[in-house]
């Protein structure tokens, strides 16, 4: 039975007190908790990052919003802490990448099937294949530095392989802003959907932008270098997407019921006991903070929340395995390109002349992502299980 | 170049010690000395020590050694063992795959290093590279026979396997670092051998408890195979101290 949002009032605001000891809590097991939990938990890491961020920005704008936004922000930044420090330190900036960007792949395919707006689901699709190769390249770099199987980390939920290739995904800024939603007719859940792929994506951005320079091979200070550049495009698409009309109170509200509608998805899928009683803690706090935004918005929009708040949440995440699905996708529209607003087939739409120069200018050293998997191809206990072929030609001559 | 870049103590402008500010030192000193006021808990709850035991009391394990495979290899494995308990030899089992599948990749990086700056006189070469990383990768071929033969899993991340992975991440760090020259390489060369060949010797006294003849057999091979390594990393660390002493001896010497 999905949560009435108007009867359910969680915790209220004043009432909500963590300390030291709930911030730091025992991290899951790297190999034996489920994939999904660290999904979820890389998830709403993301979702409270962006929530944090989105409320300092409007607190920048917004005189009246500065104290309310204070007083949420605060335990939005010590649940962020809560979730975050629930990643296990014998998990590597690299094979926490390699989480990222399961992260990436399955959400979006959760959230390109449930879409009701099919420009944003085809927008979603095309993201998505471009997530899907930087895991194949990531996964390469695992392999051949550190000799280690990206699939430890995986659990056989997601393919490792080729999508869209990187080396392509590079476009001129003018090929990654989309068109927005109407903030009047967009569903409820679509906006809830873009707000999910920008916290996720942003933070994807943030993490690489923070671990590469600690990437200790060229390699692969190059490779976080390219793959944060289209974490750049991805945060101007789906950004892009959200509609730039919404008042400040407006955007807030629906942060809180993205953020709303994500707990509780995490509370109906979580596997850990453990783990799902911190996501119904937040899921109590987050509801708190929903009833506040929208008495803020009462008083100084007075608008009624339920023009933008359903009166019960959608369907939540299912946070399955999402194999078929991406195949498909992948089969069907890994030959597509950007060009503008529109995505289009390069056989009856040729890409920008901008995106075109721009790419040469960036690509003219060469691709870090391409070289990284030059004749990789996953296998389980990495590419070293193929025999003594496998072992990488480091005669003079190759190398000169 | 060869020299430069494997001439790791060569003397420069490191900034790092208190020495270095001859300044700003001594006033580091004094502010330090003046303006703390150290924090004495008021009780022993908050104490540092209690902190740290209170968080290494808390629930909760890196992971467990992965189920067996199917009922069938369960017993197959259970017989090759006399019976007993295959979850520990799997897991240090697990330990060695890893670390020798890793074990190829810092070879791999040294490899590189040499192709881009080249040895010294008796230093390491590519024959001699290419000598251990095979082997290291056989190992890591015949440890994962071994344990498909248990009907364990090799490409599972064991708790053991876990735990030498975090504990050589400086290594695989300091070889992938380009900076890092041949000759800085090798030390972490030498601390991944010392632990390998300890590694080995207690997969070895493991086998022979658990009464398996065979595997005795093949990881007393790898164990010799692993001495030579070490027996070569040792050497050629020699060869450079030996190499970069006459070098500076070379460089003093007067003209003529």
């Amino acid at each position: 039975m999905a949560l009435d949002l108007f009867k359910e009032r969680g915790t209220r605001l004043d009432q909500q007190h963590l300390d030291w000891q709930d911030l730091s809590p025992m991290p899951i097991s790297k190999l034996d908790d489920d994939a999904f939990t660290r999904v979820r938990i890389i998830l709403m890491n993301g979702i409270e990052q962006q929530r944090g961020r989105l409320m300092h920005h409007l607190a920048q704008f917004h005189g009246p919003l500065r104290v309310p936004l204070a007083q949420v922000r605060r335990v939005s930044h010590h649940q962020q802490t809560m979730v975050n420090w629930l990643l296990p330190p014998d998990q590597t900036p690299l094979e926490t990448t390699i989480a990222y960007e399961q992260v990436a792949i399955e959400v979006t395919a959760m959230i390109a099937q449930a879409e009701p707006d099919p420009y944003h689901a085809q927008m979603h699709r095309f993201g998505l294949l471009e997530d899907f190769d930087h895991l194949y390249r990531f996964s390469a770099l695992l392999d051949r530095t550190e000799g280690k199987d990206a699939n430890n980390i995986l659990q056989s939920y997601t393919d490792v392989a080729p999508g869209r290739p990187t080396v392509i995904e590079h476009r001129a800024p003018v090929d990654d802003v989309r068109r927005p939603y109407d903030r009047q007719t967009a569903d409820a859940l679509t906006k809830i959907h873009n707000l999910t792929l920008v916290s996720g994506e942003y933070q994807t951005r943030d993490f690489y932008m923070t671990v590469g320079p600690m990437s200790p091979s060229m390699l692969g200070r190059l490779l976080y270098a390219e793959i944060a550049s289209i974490e750049e495009q991805h945060v101007t698409q789906y950004e892009s997407l959200l509609d730039p009309n919404e008042s400040p109170l407006e955007k807030w509200l629906m942060q809180e019921l993205t953020t709303v509608y994500n707990y509780a998805s995490c509370v109906k899928t979580e596997t850990n006991p453990r783990i799902r009683a911190i996501w119904q803690r937040c899921l109590d706090n987050t509801l708190g903070h929903l009833h506040f935004a929208m008495e803020v918005f009462r008083q100084l929009d007075k608008r009624d929340p339920r023009e933008l708040v359903p009166e019960r949440l959608p369907e939540a995440f299912s946070y399955t395995n999402n194999r078929d699905y991406v195949r498909e996708v992948l089969k069907d529209e890994v030959h597509l390109r950007a060009v503008g607003q529109e995505i289009v087939d390069p056989a009856r739409v040729s890409e920008s002349e901008a995106t075109e120069r721009y790419r040469a200018l960036i690509n003219k050293s060469g691709s870090p992502t391409s070289s990284v998997a030059d004749g990789w191809q996953w296998r389980p206990g990495g590419e070293l299980t193929m025999g003594p072929q496998a072992l990488m030609d480091f005669s003079a001559g190759r190398l000169q | 170049m060869t020299k430069r870049k494997n001439d790791s103590s060569k003397l420069g402008m490191n900034r790092t010690g208190i020495k270095a500010s001859p300044k700003n030192g001594p006033r580091m000193i004094e502010g330090a000395e003046k303006l703390t006021l150290a924090y004495v808990p008021e009780d022993e709850e908050g104490s540092y020590v209690r902190m740290m035991v209170r968080g290494a009391s808390m629930e909760g394990t890196m992971g467990s050694v992965p189920p067996p495979g199917p009922k069938g290899m369960v017993k197959t494995a259970a017989k090759m063992l006399g019976g007993r308990d295959p979850n520990l030899l799997i897991d240090k089992l697990g330990a060695r795959i890893a670390f020798e599948r890793t074990g190829v990749r810092l070879y791999d990086a040294a490899l590189v290093k040499l192709a881009a700056t080249g040895s010294w006189e008796d230093g390491p070469d590519v024959e001699g590279l290419r000598h251990i990383r095979e082997e290291e990768h056989a190992h890591f071929l015949m440890l994962c026979e071994c344990m498909e033969s248990l009907g364990g899993d090799p490409t599972a991340m064991t708790p053991a396997a876990n735990t030498e992975a975090m504990a050589s991440e400086g290594v695989v760090k300091l070889l992938a670092d380009p900076r890092s020259s041949l000759s800085q390489a090798l030390e972490g060369l030498l601390i991944a051998e010392l632990a390998d060949r300890d590694g080995w010797m207690g997969l070895i006294h493991l086998a022979r408890a658990m009464g398996n003849d065979d595997f005795v057999q093949r990881f007393e091979q790898a164990h010799l195979e692993e001495e030579e390594h070490l027996r070569m990393i040792r050497t050629w660390m020699q060869q450079r101290i030996a190499d970069a002493s006459r070098f500076e001896l070379e460089e003093q010497a007067p003209p003529g």
